[in-house]
């Protein structure tokens, strides 16, 4: 039997043993006595349940894709490399080894952080050295997408490989690559991410050798290959045409925000104008009614562009017909006046001109009607350029502060393919400290779950249902959090309190839950193909405060636009701040799952606690403190030493 | 490709690529609309009759040229796209904002 079938099998036993088990745990097994602890526990099962069959769907397809073709010559091809503060010597490092790509290309350092000693150096290894121009001053930066997206405004390679700083390429990289693009419908090629600086013990679990192996590969026979941001070959056409389409949208969607805001403050306005005031007030009637006119306009698919340039011009005309008229009024005024006096100095000197003075009070600024603060917030908001933006064009998406998966998501629903090519081509830096990892752990998660909260993949047009659950299936990965709580959680409630959360025996219950546990288990080893992949288990329970506090600011951020607070993460070790209180939450919970375990003990010896249940909950708590217990030698780390990590 | 400016009497800015506007000639297109406009001549008309192909870098240097001319008081229009420009117009949903007219003496009629 091949690989692939063995897997099959055994994903569609996870499957029956998982829907038989939660099933059994729903309907015939929840206590619902204690249903405070019970409902959690079953909704955290089935949580992970969800997480296991998305995860054997990934599999079903997970297969090596055939070597492309030799690339044609002569394809116009641009590296980037991306940095913002990192060390000079590496990012030259990083410039040499691109430069030094064997395929012809332009390389070019996209540095954020407009250092002149890093363009210096850059000069010296002679490659192309870009900052953002003076169109960004005081516009959202959309840290690396909007590094990337100033970049493809001012070059022109047909490809582009992207890459971070750390990541020193092969020479070969864009001959293994480029081959894929004969396809036309190809508009990424995605590599792995490796690092060079971790040891075979990995105490950060940086190297995701299931990720970048397995998962990518069976995303990738759904065609649903992520973009991961960095090592990846990209057409620069798929991408402008995500700029293209992303532009209309957001003009389409801004001026119909802005439109149905304008009725609303203009109608208000129009109340707080004095009665008496009648000019004024037929003027702003007339506003209104023109720009409903242009709502419907747009809402009919008429061009947006011309109906809010009527709108804008109609605008015009009423202020300056309302300007006339006043000019009119006041020169009978005057002209009564002028009766009145004798003429001696040319009173009347002002209104010799009448038409330019008409001209210069209707100009936006001066008109009667442009002092009426609404209509001014009006004439601005009719935006079709994008004037809140450095550049009208935003290929790479900027709605997260991961910009890789929701591009690849959008290309995806355009219609592009993308190719996930399982070979090591660039070698990187991983963070050599606890903080440094978490803060970038904590980064992916919030970008993963910004993209699902505004972008929900489940409902994108234009993707296949299989696309839809594989972006799904990552994000759903990322609420791990919370049921890890509920397993941590449920075996102290039994141990102190003696609450069980499930009503039946220990021989039922283990005749219904091991077959599942060991078929998960099973599958998960042949995916991984022999890939340590019990670290990565680990740390997806491991790190449940990190992936609490990553969906909670996301949520924020999203719903009550409350910043995340970001950070790059930093390449270099990060010496300053004590290692063990970055896991204060776990440490607790370990000592709470010790203090349970030996109350639990008591309870039984003094006659009170249940046996077998005790038993149960016992190996339980042991199950955790193994998963947690990935934390030790990650606290403990000191760097590499020369024994560890060299090869 | 080829770009040829012709300024009427009346202030109009006439642009005349000619060729393949992609990836390659973009950026000259998109320069060159940016150092024509002015605030006196920010009505522009992108006359695309000898533009034989266009791809989404094509498109988006019309795009800058509209944010150029808006931004100077003007507006950018698009006259005399042949069907390949008509599709990718139609295909990217572009044609909502940067509407082709027929003919560059049409681009205009409405001011």
């Amino acid at each position: 039997m091949t690989r692939l079938a063995s897997l099959r099998v055994i994903v569609v036993l996870t499957a029956i043993l998982g829907i038989n088990y939660i099933a059994w745990r729903w309907f015939f097994s929840l206590n619902w006595d204690a249903w405070w602890i019970a409902v959690p526990l079953v909704a955290a099962e089935t949580y992970s349940f969800i997480d296991a069959l998305m995860f054997g769907m990934t599999m079903w397809r997970a297969r090596a894709r055939q070597l492309p073709p030799t690339p044609a010559r002569g394809l116009a091809v641009d590296v980037f490399i991306t940095t913002y503060d990192e060390d000079v010597g590496l990012v030259v490092k990083t410039a040499t080894k691109a430069r030094d790509i064997s395929y012809p290309h332009s390389t070019w350092v996209l540095d954020d952080g407009a250092r002149s000693d890093l363009a210096d150096a850059i000069a010296g290894v002679g490659v192309g050295y870009l900052t953002r121009g003076g169109s960004w001053n005081g516009k959202p930066l959309h840290a690396k997408a909007g590094n990337l997206n100033n970049a493809l405004m001012v070059t022109s390679g047909e490809f582009i490989l992207v890459l971070d700083a750390d990541q020193a390429a092969e020479a070969r990289i864009l001959d293994e690559t480029l081959g894929y693009f004969e396809n036309e419908q190809v508009a990424l090629v995605q590599t792995p991410q490796f690092f060079g600086n971790v040891g075979p013990r990995d105490p950060f679990g940086s190297q995701a050798p299931l990720f970048y192996g397995p998962i990518q590969q069976g995303k990738d026979g759904w065609n649903a290959a992520f973009f991961c941001g960095s090592n990846a070959v990209l057409r620069r056409e798929a991408l402008m045409q995500l700029g293209v389409t992303g532009y209309v949208d957001e003009v389409e969607r801004s001026i119909l925000t802005a439109l149905k805001g304008a009725t609303k403050v203009i109608s208000r306005a129009a109340h707080g104008a004095p009665r008496e005031n009648e000019t004024l007030q037929l003027a702003l009637q007339e506003v209104l009614r023109n720009v409903h006119q242009t709502r419907s306009d747009i809402r009919d698919g008429r061009p947006i562009a011309a109906a809010t340039y009527k709108l804008q011009r109609a605008i015009a005309v009423i202020s300056e017909s309302m300007v006339a008229l006043d000019m009119q009024l006041l020169a009978k005024d005057l002209a009564a006046i002028a009766e009145m006096v004798p003429a001696s100095a040319g009173g009347g000197d002002y209104l010799r001109d009448l038409d330019l003075t008409v001209a210069t009070l209707a100009s936006r600024e001066l008109s009667p009607l442009g002092a009426v603060e609404s209509v001014q917030t009006l004439l601005r908001s009719l935006d079709v350029v994008r004037a809140d933006q450095a550049q009208p064009i935003m290929p790479l998406a900027t709605i997260s502060v991961t910009e890789d998966m929701a591009t690849s998501m959008r290309l995806q629903s355009l219609g592009w393919s993308t190719v996930y090519h399982n070979e090591i081509l660039a070698t990187g830096l991983a963070p050599e400290d606890l903080g440094t990892m978490l803060k970038q752990r904590l980064r992916w998660a919030q970008g993963t779950i910004q993209v699902m909260l505004r972008q929900n993949p489940l409902v994108q047009k234009g993707l296949t249902v299989a696309q839809r659950i594989m972006y799904f299936s990552t994000m759903w990965s990322y609420l791990s959090g919370f049921a890890a709580v509920v397993y941590f959680a449920a075996p102290i409630v039994f141990l102190v309190f003696g609450v069980l959360p499930v009503a039946t025996t220990a021989w039922l219950f283990f005749l219904q839950f091991l077959p599942f546990m060991i078929a998960n288990q099973v599958m998960f080893l042949i995916a991984g193909k022999g890939n340590p992949t019990w670290r990565g288990q680990q740390y997806s329970l491991a790190l449940f405060p990190v992936w609490i506090k990553a969906t909670v600011s996301a949520a924020a951020n999203v719903y009550f636009g409350r910043p995340l607070a970001f950070v790059v993460t930093p390449k270099s070790r990060q010496d300053a701040q004590p290692q063990v209180r970055l896991v204060i939450p776990q440490l607790l919970v370990a000592g709470a799952l010790v203090t349970a375990s030996t109350i639990g003990l008591l309870r039984v010896l003094l006659g009170i606690g249940e046996p077998v249940g005790t038993l149960v909950n016992l190996l339980w708590v042991a199950f955790d403190l193994v998963i947690l217990s990935v934390l030790v030698p990650a606290v403990r780390y000191r760097g590499r030493t020369s024994t560890e990590g060299e090869h | 490709m080829e770009i040829t400016v012709e300024r009427r009497d009346d202030g109009l800015v006439v642009v005349h690529p000619a060729g393949r506007l992609n990836m390659v000639t973009a950026g000259d297109l998109r320069e060159l609309i940016a150092s024509t406009i002015t605030a006196e001549n920010a009505h522009v008309v992108v006359d695309l009759s000898a533009v034989s192909f266009i791809d989404s870098s094509g498109l988006g240097a019309l795009i800058n040229g509209l944010k150029s001319a808006r931004e100077a008081g003007g507006d950018l229009r698009i006259a005399a796209p042949n069907d390949q420009v008509r599709l990718v117009l139609q295909l990217t949903n572009l044609e909502r904002v940067l509407t082709p007219y027929g003919t560059v003496d049409s681009a205009f009629a409405d001011v």
